[in-house]
Formats: structure tokens, sequence, C-alpha cells
């Protein structure tokens, strides 16, 4: 067993609250960006390209801007080049000249805005774009990675189809090396490598990248059972109930931005990039987004396509974003196709891993998919041997983006089916199959760098599977599946899933003012997971405030946020907790400072507790309030005229700005962490397919996750089931449908991408937590965001199969026609490779 | 010039309170005119700036086009109805049941306050090459998106497909043929009052329209006689999701028993064709016949003769197969 630390009793933590966001968010009170207005606002509308391939020859917009009412037209030859970007260690990351801009002479796929009109209004601005002409040469068009890759095969650009990363150059001395945009190369494979898709078998000709650990062979030649499976996953749109809208006016050289994010602190560098201006000069506020899941992580680059025209007009200028023009610009994840050569024990341990996967990645900025299935692949089954082979291919495509658990989910997709059926083979229960590869403690991933794996912080895996599989009763419930009543045949399914949990080395700020209240500045984005305030608790905590004196600033970054983490890879719960730790803890040290100059003694004869700092065992002491009036008058740290070194200097601006208001709080996370963080989920569940029409229903579902401390049970339930939803969507039914001889896709609207709706998931869900406190972070809390979605897609593919067999389906969604056609024939029916039908 | 999408043009907007008006003022425009129940057809096309009328007229305060009336000889609904309220009418609930199931599968609780019965059975097809503007036949031009060797085509037509293979993708319309209602059309020359089956029209009579409305024609009313009331009904529409999805296929039913066999039926599908498809061959054939799993069966093989699927619809074929059998094999299937 690992080292297992018992819970900590909290006051706060692991307990339910109103979070401050609520009434407005219910009432409809909150204001997102559509609904801002400023004096003398424009509107803006976007010309998207018709083609999936295209260069603009000429725009002629004579006739537009004559047309009473329009004000200005923006273009790509308006938009400043690409920057560079710089990470907190001072790493550069050079930019790439054929990144995704917000505009485009050279349209990669139907969709891209080519050009944006700003008038009175969207009727006058929608009349303008009918009337320019926009002369477009067409170009080669790919929208399907395999056809690219085809002897001969079109390229989805005109310099090549893929993306290769090529390894770092050697540092200059003193240098850290920068970060270098991938290699974009072209790849074809022969007619020979493309032999075994004629049997429906992914091919697999020369990968691009490739890592291995162990002895593959020997653990293939030692295995009790080998599969080789085809799986291909669904591309799937973000789908954001709230579009990327964005209002955008500049005041006295500011640029003030409203649009959505994930995170509030970290799209300010964001946009300072984007537009080519000092960070100094914007202010972003974004109290309310709706969803993000990845696609807004620092809000959207098309936000400034608004900026820009407001700064040409002298206006604001609001850009609605439709549902359709989300549908092209929202992003999405990438489909895998996936081939997994598996080789497991009798008792069904994997020992021998071969993965091949191919990312469909659109015509933009390489996404990592491909590369992180391999690593959450490993991390989460393993295999005593495994070699990790992919490429990533260029199509014209809308562009991707991480989608929460992006190359995770897919893996997880790809590789569980095979885990069904070899359990199935091998007559070993399913739990058990997944229990005896599960990793533990502080389990080791992916290729060997420097010579050795990475390894996970702690997992819980096992505990995980064990206690899940006891509240839904597996072992009663596994008995009586796959037999038919009438038409109906009931499966279960269980399935694991992991994602990365938390990162390290952020900033917390506050300061107890002289009423006695914490102001707590929050730079986390409200996205919806309520970490913007969830983390703060923390601080209330550990110094023993009630959570009714602190007040949280979130939102608007012109209100002195501190530098946080991206609210990306479920990072924030762990990142901010630390945070939260380190500032609380530097607020207490100082509260012990001042007892002890006022009243006499060493400072940690004193304690914070009960809104005071007083003696230990009882005595003499101050009240918070006390504490506050006498750190403005001893200033210095005190009161924020001085500040720690190691501080971002997006807090040092923000805590100059606040010095002298009280005792003021910060402190940069430098807690120790060994390990990489990861969060996992233990998922079953229950469905009941109709034979005659293919249509099945989820009956009962249960996620068992393995997060560490639970910070806020209601929103924890609310993202391990909301998650598990997302990724039961790629089960049921989202994706896209491409006509690939035009190259466009026909699945526009939202209902033609089928996200799934309230009444596709069962009326009782439920969830778990194992709630053992990770060893490598102080309050013991990783994220969750992503973990549970591959186990929600993988559950329910699981308990498909165990109720209808192994030749049903070779990809997701897995949709009533698949079924039914499968059933038919007695074999899978559906196109194996093919993309988006 | 440039393309855009999702902005609705201007257009005139007349809001009648009588049919003569809203007849009057289609007269007037002719094929200027668009006529508006519901909207939820009508606002997809002018967002998308690809229907752009100069005129529309709003059937929404004409008081008389609205309501359900119920009688002996049956219920007579205007066509302005909302599908909610027939969902929750109870006359319709008691004795013609198989109209509030199809009129409660169609697309979301939202939509289906808004959406008419009038509009529902008179909607257009809901191909997304023809609904994402491609100059296909139904759209005037001369080719079939979805019928050509890359053409998806998952959820089109495996019967009476003509040029054109779109489906005609109303819940109620089979459930009303099922109960032999009868559709009151008011136009130029007065007053027609046609079979529900015979409202609808395929791509070899005219590829542009759904049914036989032409521009100055007015649906006012749907008639259901008390023939079918209270018989045993079936009604099942096959859907990717639970809730807001047009039917991949769906079936209806009405049956009259005499004894433990089968005296009359009236069995509809739809989703497989351009229009609805009532099954007159499966109706002789099951005559007599007990409901059971030999006369389903029989059915449901009778049912696809003739069907040919695209590349991606062929699940069609056992799913309208099977849907016939659960039809007659009833509700204790």
């Amino acid at each position: 067993m690992p080292n297992v630390t018992p819970p900590k009793k909290y006051n706060l933590i692991g307990k339910n609250y109103t979070t401050g966001d609520l009434y407005a968010k219910v009432t409809g009170k909150a204001k997102y960006a559509e609904d801002y207005r400023a004096d003398g606002m424009l509107f803006c509308k976007l010309a998207l390209s018709p083609m999936p391939h295209a260069r603009v020859r000429s725009i002629d917009a004579s006739a537009a801007l004559a047309m009473p009412g329009v004000k200005a037209i923006l273009t790509a030859d308006d938009l400043p080049a690409p920057a560079n970007s710089i990470t907190d260690n001072g790493t550069v990351i050079l930019a790439n000249p054929r990144g995704y801009q917000a505009l485009t002479n050279e349209p990669l796929f139907q969709g891209q805005p080519i050009l944006a009109v700003a008038a009175i209004d969207e009727l006058t601005a929608a009349e303008a774009i009918e009337k320019i002409k926009i002369n477009l040469e067409p170009l080669p068009f790919v929208v399907d990675p395999l056809v690219s890759l085809r002897p001969g095969g079109p390229n989805a650009r005109t310099d090549g189809n893929a993306w290769v990363r090529l390894p770092p150059p050697p540092p200059k001395p003193g240098e850290r090396p920068p970060v270098t945009p991938p290699d974009l190369q072209t790849v074809k494979w022969t007619n020979e490598d493309f032999e075994d898709a004629k049997s429906g078998r992914l091919p697999m000709g020369k990968a691009t990248e490739e890592w291995h650990v162990g002895d593959i062979d020997a653990g293939f030649k030692n295995a009790a059972l080998v599969l080789d499976e085809t799986f291909v996953t669904p591309n799937t749109s973000h789908q954001c109930l709230e579009t990327r809208t964005t209002m955008a006016y500049w005041q006295n050289g500011k640029v003030f931005v409203h649009t959505g994010t994930q995170s509030t602190a970290q799209t300010v560098p964001a946009i300072a990039r984007w537009l080519g201006i000092d960070q100094s000069n914007v202010v972003f506020i974004s109290e309310y987004t709706g969803g993000g899941f990845g696609s807004k992580i620092t809000g959207d680059i098309t936000l400034v396509i608004p900026a820009l025209l407001s700064k040409k007009v002298g206006a604001p200028v609001m850009m609605r974003i439709t549902r359709e023009e989300e549908n092209y610009i929202g992003r999405a994840r990438p489909s895998l196709h996936g081939r997994m050569k598996v080789g497991f024990s009798k008792e069904g341990r994997i020992t021998a891993l071969d993965m091949f996967v191919i990312c469909d990645n659109g015509p933009y900025d390489m996404v990592g998919d491909a590369f992180s299935s391999g690593r959450i692949v490993s991390v989460l089954y393993q295999p005593m041997a495994m070699r990790w082979r992919g490429l990533t291919i260029l199509t014209n495509t809308p562009p991707r983006t991480s989608q929460s658990s992006p190359g995770g989910m897919q893996g997880i997709a790809i590789m569980e089916p095979v885990l069904a059926k070899a359990a199935r083979k091998l007559g070993v229960d399913q739990v058990a199959l997944r229990r005896i590869n599960a990793p533990e403690g502080k389990a080791p991933f992916g290729p060997l760098v420097a010579g050795k794996q990475q390894y996970a912080t702690s997992a819980f895996v096992k505990e995980a599977l064990d206690r899940g599989a006891e509240q839904f009763k597996w072992n009663e419930r596994k008995v009586n599946t796959g037999k038919r009543v009438g038409s109906k045949v009931r499966g279960v399914g269980v399935s694991v899933s992991s994602y990365s949990g938390g990162t390290i080395g952020f900033d917390g700020l506050f300061v107890i003012k002289p009423d006695g209240r914490i102001y707590i500045q929050s730079g986390v984005g409200n996205l919806g997971t309520e970490s913007w305030t969830d983390v703060h608790r923390v601080v209330a905590e550990l110094m023993g405030v009630p959570w009714d004196k602190c007040d949280i600033t979130w939102g608007n970054t012109s209100k002195n946020l501190p530098w946080t983490c991206p609210s990306g890879g479920s990072q924030t719960t762990h990142a901010m907790t630390r945070a939260a730790s380190a500032v609380a803890t530097d607020a207490i040290k100082k509260l012990q400072e001042i007892a002890a100059k006022d009243l006499g003694g060493k400072p940690e004869d004193y304690v914070v507790a009960n809104q005071r700092v007083a003696r230990k065992g009882g005595g003499a002491g101050l009240t918070l309030a006390q504490a506050a009036q006498r750190a403005i008058q001893l200033g210095g740290k005190y009161d924020g005229h001085e500040l720690p070194s190691d501080i971002n200097k997006f807090t040092t601006v923000s805590a100059t700005a606040l010095a002298g208001q009280g005792l003021l709080a910060v402190a940069k996370d430098n807690y120790p962490h060994d390990g990489n963080t990861f969060s996992f989920v233990a998922t079953f569940a229950e469905v009941e397919a109709d034979v005659e029409t293919g249509q099945y229903k989820i009956l009962d579902f249960l996620a068992y996750a393995d997060v560490g401390t639970v910070l806020h049970p209601n929103a924890l339930g609310g993202q391990i089931l909301g998650r598990s939803i997302l990724g039961i969507g790629h089960t049921l039914g989202q994706k896209w449908v491409y006509d690939q001889h035009y190259g466009l896709p026909v699945s526009k609207r939202f209902h033609h991408t089928k996200p799934p709706t309230i009444l596709d998931i069962p009326d009782k869900m439920a969830w778990g937590a194992v709630e053992i406190p990770d060893p490598e972070t102080p309050i013991g809390a990783r994220g969750i965001g992503e973990p549970p979605v591959g186990g929600g897609c993988a559950a329910i593919m699981n308990a498909l199969s165990d109720a209808l067999g192994d030749e049903i389906f070779r990809r997701a969604p897995i949709t009533a026609d698949v079924i039914l056609a499968s059933l038919e024939a007695g074999k899978p029916m559906q196109d194996p490779l093919r993309a988006n039908i | 010039m440039a393309v855009i999408r999702d902005v609705i043009p201007a257009f005139e907007l007349f809001q009648p309170t009588s049919v003569d008006d809203a007849l009057a003022l289609q007269a007037r425009h002719g094929v200027k005119a668009w006529v508006l129940a519901g909207g939820l057809d009508s606002f997809d096309w002018f967002k998308d700036r690809i229907k752009r009328p100069e005129v529309v007229i709003d059937l929404s305060q004409v008081r008389e086009l609205r309501g359900i009336r119920a009688d002996a000889n049956g219920l007579e609904i205007g066509a302005m109805t909302t599908l909610t309220e027939v969902v929750r009418h109870p006359v319709v609930r008691e004795k013609y049941g198989i109209l509030p199931d199809a009129a409660e599968a169609a697309a979301s609780p939202q939509i289906r306050n808004q959406g008419t019965i009038g509009g529902n059975v008179s909607q257009d097809a809901r191909c997304w090459y023809y609904r994402g503007g491609w100059p296909c036949y139904r759209a005037g031009g001369n080719i079939c998106y979805a019928d050509t060797p890359t053409g998806l085509n998952r959820e089109h037509a495996i019967l009476d497909a003509n040029r054109c293979v779109a489906v005609n993708p109303s819940d109620t319309a089979p459930a009303l043929i099922a109960l032999d209602a009868k559709f009151v059309v008011r136009g130029p020359k007065g007053e027609r009052v046609v079979n529900a089956e015979d409202y609808f029209v395929g791509p070899a009579i005219d590829i542009t329209r759904m049914t036989i409305l032409k521009p100055g024609d007015l649906l006012t009313s749907i008639r259901i006689p008390s023939t079918w009331a209270g018989s045993q009904f079936y009604f099942e529409k096959a859907r990717d999701r639970k809730v807001w999805d047009f039917a991949l296929v769906n079936v209806a039913a009405a049956v009259a028993m005499s004894g433990s066999s089968i005296e009359r039926i009236r069995l509809v599908v739809n989703g497989v064709a351009a229009h609805p498809v009532r099954l007159t061959a499966v109706e002789a054939a099951v005559q007599g016949k007990p409901r059971n799993e030999e006369t389903a069966k029989m059915a449901g093989e009778l049912a696809i003769q003739g069907a040919e699927p695209l590349q991606y619809n062929g699940y069609k074929v056992p799913l309208m197969r099977n849907l016939v059998m659960r039809a007659i094999r009833g509700a204790a299937a």
C-alpha cells in the first residue's frame, strides 16, 4: 500500500457553501461579454472563406465602404506580426509564422475569417459584406489525414502536411534555449503501407515521432493473448454555450477588452502579444464565462478583431460570434486514428503495448494530442513495455486546440475497448483486469527523459476501482448482462481514466484591512468550475477566519490581481491551493511578527486563530483589524511597500497598487513537488440497448475519483459528472461530417454536431472520491476538470460491447445506425477509416 | 460577392388578424410573400440569408387558426395550434393518443411551445446540403450532392427518390395519416379538403416543394374523423438523441381489431422518403391476421420491398422493417 496520509479535519475545506456568483448566474444578472454596452458602440461582422483552401487575390470593398453606416474594414494586412511569448522561467517561445491568426489572406479551412466590417449595426455590416468582392484562387485541399498520407495525396498547406517536433537547438552560453515551432514537412506513405487499410486496419507507415520503454518484442512473446485493434475517435467542436463574443475599446492608450476566458490573469499577456502592445496597456474584464473546455484558456485570438477595428475607428466595437461562426473558429478536439497491439498475461497484465496514432491536426498550430495520448495510456495502464509512434497531419478543417483531456480522452477511447475485449477472451473480470494494470504511488510513465521515466506524485486507482465497484455493485450486476429480454439487452462497463492534475509556482495575494476583513485577489477565471473562489477557501481555513469575513475580487485586471496559473490542464485546484497556502502562511508569519513587536516575546509564541493573533494558550493578542492597522503603521513588508523578489512581475504591479491598505500578504508557491501530478477516475456504467433499433439508454453511471483532498464537494461532483458527460457525448453522437470531394462540412449546425442532451444521460448519476491527500502538495488537492472525460466515453463503450459483443463498432461515436447495421450483418459495418463520416 | 450567414435580412412584416386578410396579403404579394407560422423552419432560412422574402405574413395574430375543437365527428385542429397544445389537449390524449405521442416526440419542449402543427407538417426538407445553401436540385440546381460517391447521406431516403434524396422530417405527419386526417387548404380558388397523405408531394411531382401548398395557399386546419378514435395505436421514433432531433425513421399505426385479428389498419412511416409513406400493401396483407410475431415479421419484410439504400443509410432498411414489425406487434412488443 502507498504511504497514505489520513485526511485532516478541516472547517471549510471539504464543506459545501454558496459561491459568490451563484445568484447572479441563476437570476441572469451576471454580465457576460455580450451584455456590455459602451457609448457609440459599433458592431462588426465577419466574411468567412467559402473554400477549404484558397488565396486571396484581391479584395474590393469600395461599394461596402460607400454605404451609409459602414465605418471600417479590417483585413489580415492590418494585423500585427505574430510575436514571441516568454514563460515564467524566462524561456522564449518563438512565434510560429504558420500559426493561426484572426484574419487571413490564405484561408486554410472553410469558415476561416478573411475580413471584418464595422458598422452602426449588424444588419448594415452584413449587407456591407455582401457588397465586398473577394477574389479567391482555389488551392488543393484535404480533409482526411489518411488521404493526405497517400502517395500523391494533397497537402493541406502549400508547403507540407505534417508537423514534426525537432530537438531544441543547442543553448547559447548563459541562455535558456528558445522553444522553436515544429517543422512543417511533407510525409507520404507507400501503396504497400496502405495494404492494411483494405482490411479496415489502420495502415502504419513511417511515423514522425516515436519513443519506447522496455522490450516490447519480449513482452509480446511472453503474452498469453495478443490483440491488434484499430479505433478512430471523432473530431468534436467545443460547443461552448457562450460563443467567443468580444467587445473592445481604447481609452488613453489602454485597450479594454470584454470576452470570455478560462484564465483572467493569464489572458493579459496573451492580449498584449496578439495586439503587439505592452501588457501594462491591457485592461481585461471577464467576470463570467460560458464555458471554455480548453478553447478559451487565454481567451481567443479573434478578440483582436474588434480591438483593432476599435482603434481604427475610435469607437467601441462589439463582435458577436454566431453559432455557425463558433463552429468554424470555436476550436475542436482532433480525431485520432489509433492502432493498438497489446499483449496480455493470462491474468490480464499488459506485457507489451505497441501504440500508433495519427492526429488530424487541422491546418494550424500543432496540438499535442498524439503525444499526450501515449503519455496518458502509459501512466494509466502501466504496460511492462511500450512503444508509441505518432504523426500529426494537417487537414483543411477548423483549427484544433486542447479540449478537456486533450489526447488523454482519445488514448483512453482507443485503449479501453481492447481491454474490454481482452478481459472477455481471458475470462478475467473487467475490474480485476484494470486493477492489475493500475498505477500505484509514484507510478512511472512515458518515454525516458535523461535515461529515466518520469513518475506520478501519487495514484490511488486501485482504491477508486475497489470503492467504485462496491458502490456500483459491480459483481452483482455483471452476472445478468448480455441476455436478451424481448428486443432489449443490458451491459455493464468499467473504465479507468486520467489526466494531468496540477502545476506549481504561482502567486497568492490578499490584504487584511483595518475593518478586520480579508480581501482576497483572485486571478482565476470564472469558467464555471468555481475554482475562482474554491481555492481561496484555503486562506480562510488556514487563517482561521469565517468565510463571510472574506471578500474576493475577480474578473477585472484593473483591480490588482496576482499572477495565476492558466485554468487549463486541470491545474488550478492544485496550483492555486498551493499559492493560497503560501500566502496564508505569509500572513500568519507577518501577524506573528507584528504581535511579537507590540506585545513582546518571539513570533512563534503567537498563534493566529478566531480572527486574532494571540499568545499560545491564551493571553494578550491583537484582532486582525488591529494588526492590519499596525501593518500600515509599520509599513515595509507588512503593508506591501516592500515585496518579495521571487513573485511574478504581474503580482508585483498589483501588490504595489494595494500597498498601504492593511496587512498585505503575498507569496509565491515554493513548496517542494516530487513528480508529475495526475488525477484518476474509475468509471462504471450500465446500458440497455435495443437490438431492433440500435438505440441505447444509459441506465446508471458512477464515477469514482482519486483527486486527493476534496475542496468543495458540490463543485467537485459537478466537474466529475459534467466532464464525464462531455466524454459520454463522444460515445453517443458528437462528431463532424465532411464531404471529402468538396472539402466542406455539412454538420455546421449545433444540432448536427449532436452534443448530448439532458435526456441522454441517466436521471441519477453518482460520483465518489477516494479522499486520500496527494503527498506532494500542502493541502493534498489535485485538479479534476479533465480526468473524467475519457472515463465517461469508455465506460459507455465498454458497457455496449458487454451487451452486444465485440463485433459492433470500431470507432466513436456509436450511433443507432452503426449498432443496427452491424448487428444485421454480424460484423462491424461502419466505414472503418474514413474521416468525418 | 462575399457570403454571410446568421443575420436576418430586412423584410416588410404583416400581421393579419383573419384568414381572409392573410389570403388577401398573399394574393397581393404573390411569390414575394412568405407565410410565417411558428418560425422554426422560416427563421433558419432567414438567418442564413438563403431565403430572402420581401414580405413576411406572420399568422400569429390570426385567432381563428388556433385551438382544437372536439365533437362527436372528431377533431378540428387549427393550423397555428402549437405542438404543446396538441400534446396537452385532454380529448386528443384520450381518443387520438397517437397524435400527442408523435407531437411530443418532435424537437424539444421550447420548440414545441413555439412550433405549430401546421408548420410541423409543412416544414421543408432538412437535408444538410440543401439547408446549407448548396445549389442542389431542390434549390433549383442540377445535382443532388447527397447522392454522389462522396455524398453524406446517413439521414436520407431509401424509397421513392427522384434526383433529390431528402426525406420528410415531420413526426406528426405519419400520425395524422394514420388517423385518416383531412387537411383544409384555402387559396385563391376557395377551400379544398385533401386526405392527409395527398398533402405531401415527392420530388417526382415537384422537386422544390414538400406539400401541395402553392403561393397564395394557406393550410388552415386539420380535421381528424372519429373513425379511429380510441383504436389501438402505435407510434415510435428512432432517433440519435432522446430529445431535439429529427427522426431517423418513425412509424405510426392505427389498428382496429375484430376479436384477435386485425380488422382495419393504417400504417405509415416517415424519414424514408421525401413524403410520409403509407404502407397500403402491408395494410392489406395484415388484414384479418392476428397481431403476433409471424404477422409482424411478414409485415416488416413486405414493408421494405423496393428499398434502395445509399452509401451511408443502409441501416434504415432494417430499421424501417423492425419499426413496422413493432407497430404490428403493438405495445406489448
